[in-house]
């Protein structure tokens, strides 16, 4: 299959645009892999495949109309590409169960690791970092439950939950180390560390996973902007 | 495949209405138990624990919870008639985009359209139309979002049009004025049963909203 039939519009420091590739190299589907650069603007290319959101990733499969939204892609990625390793289990109930915690992680948790960047002053930033302990205690549980005794959510190999939750690693190691803080720690979450380094060293993983230096240099920028744009705001 | 299934639920919740039409759409018996949302149940708790939200569907005594993977757990357990999602992967995705839309963007612009007031109510009334708009344009000359019969996308945004007339009067304008085939295809979804049985009467709505209104102060 030629690569271009394949491609997916990225940006390297979105957890988001790293599922989809996480994806592809499971069904070991070669693909052409275009980074934007979102903090100097959209490229027409976005624009016109993600009219509605104008967001990444989007995954475009030959001539067939862009598909969007990290989650959908991968179900996509799934179902189209069924002759390779199963991403999402073939219960129902344990569909639903990943599809559920992969909600929470989008909809609750990942919002509460971005405020604890942003968070003005330390109640506030106390009350963030609480909130993402208690997800990770969540996800604690979760995986105890999922995994049943073996190595990832999905079991044997990686699934679809450790697509959601694995991709959000690179921006929980910034936070733990903007902080000076454990949030994946040996002693309230001893699975999910394991877990966590058996997800960055795999196969599937290892090459979109940004590195955790690079990514804290660029949430530095990012966070600058946010807290100028913010300051610009009050001052009118 | 067969086993108890019980649903919690509030009778104005557009996300209940999904559980209640994708039952209804696979002819399954279930246990229908309305919530005191001021008041939750142990069983709510216990079920839900993470969100404490309705519905819950309960399936053998195992709580499957958000209303858009209950549709998809109803469609993947009961496969053998009145399929929800298409077959084809690609248009599976299709439809999951839109029902991801409808999600992303329906509930919160309708809220505001009554609960707010001035110009921040105008910008709500013109984005909600707007995303009704893209949502028409979506369904094109199609019977329904799933073709000939009923599909996901039908599930996730028929629910909101019970709600369709409480945003008019509270917004003070007409929905189906701007989206006319939209209109077209809710009073046709509301022909079949599945929907019709599961839909409050949007006067009743438009009574919980006024009293909502009263309970969160808003004129």
């Amino acid at each position: 299959m030629a690569t271009s039939e394949v491609k997916v519009l990225g940006s390297w420091p979105s957890p988001y645009a790293m599922r989809p590739r996480i994806a592809l190299n499971i069904k070991s589907v070669d693909y052409e892999y275009i980074d934007e650069k979102l903090w100097e603007g959209k490229s027409q290319l976005l624009l016109q495949s993600n009219p509605v959101h104008k967001k990444i990733p989007v995954l475009i499969h030959g001539d067939r109309k862009p598909i969007c939204e990290s989650l959908i892609i991968v179900q996509y990625i799934n179902e189209t590409w069924s002759a390779g390793p199963s991403i999402l289990p073939s219960d129902p109930y344990e569909r639903a169960v990943a599809r559920f915690w992969a909600a929470y992680l989008d909809d609750k948790w990942f919002p509460a690791v971005k405020s604890v960047g942003i968070a003005k002053g330390d109640e506030e930033k106390k009350a963030a970092i609480a909130q993402v302990e208690e997800g990770l205690a969540l996800m604690e549980g979760a995986f105890g439950d999922c995994s049943k005794g073996k190595g990832f959510f999905g079991g044997d190999e990686i699934g679809y939950l450790d697509i959601a939750f694995g991709s959000f690693l690179g921006w929980l190691r910034v936070t733990e180390k903007f902080n000076g803080m454990k949030l994946l720690d040996e002693g309230k979450t001893p699975a999910l560390v394991r877990w966590a380094d058996r997800f960055c060293s795999h196969g599937s993983v290892k090459d979109v996973m940004p590195d955790t230096d690079k990514l804290a240099e660029f949430g530095k920028m990012v966070i600058a902007k946010i807290r100028a744009a913010g300051a610009a705001a009050e001052r009118h | 495949m067969e086993g108890a299934v019980v649903l919690l639920d509030f009778w104005p919740s557009m996300f209940g209405m999904r559980t209640r039409i994708a039952l209804a759409e696979k002819g399954i018996k279930y246990e229908y138990r309305e919530e005191d949302l001021r008041n939750k149940s142990d069983l709510l708790l216990q079920m839900n624990p993470v969100h404490k939200k309705i519905p819950v569907l309960i399936h053998n005594g195992k709580p499957v919870c958000e209303s858009l993977i209950q549709v998809q757990y109803i469609d993947e357990v009961w496969n053998d008639r009145a399929p929800l999602l298409p077959s084809d992967p690609y248009k599976r995705a299709i439809a999951r985009f839109w029902a991801d839309f409808v999600d992303k963007k329906i509930y919160d612009l309708g809220s505001k359209v009554w609960k707010t007031k001035g110009e921040e109510q105008e910008t709500a009334k013109k984005e909600f139309i707007e995303s009704l708009k893209l949502l028409e344009g979506e369904l094109g000359d199609k019977a329904y979002f799933g073709g000939e019969n009923l599909g996901f996308v039908d599930v996730a945004l028929i629910p909101f049009y019970s709600w369709f007339y409480a945003y008019e009067k509270c917004g003070n304008f007409s929905i189906e004025a701007e989206c006319p085939k939209l209109i077209a295809w809710a009073k046709r979804c509301m022909q079949k049963e599945s929907v019709a049985k599961s839909l409050p009467d949007k006067e009743k709505v438009y009574e919980f909203v006024l009293h909502l209104k009263k309970v969160y102060g808003i004129e």
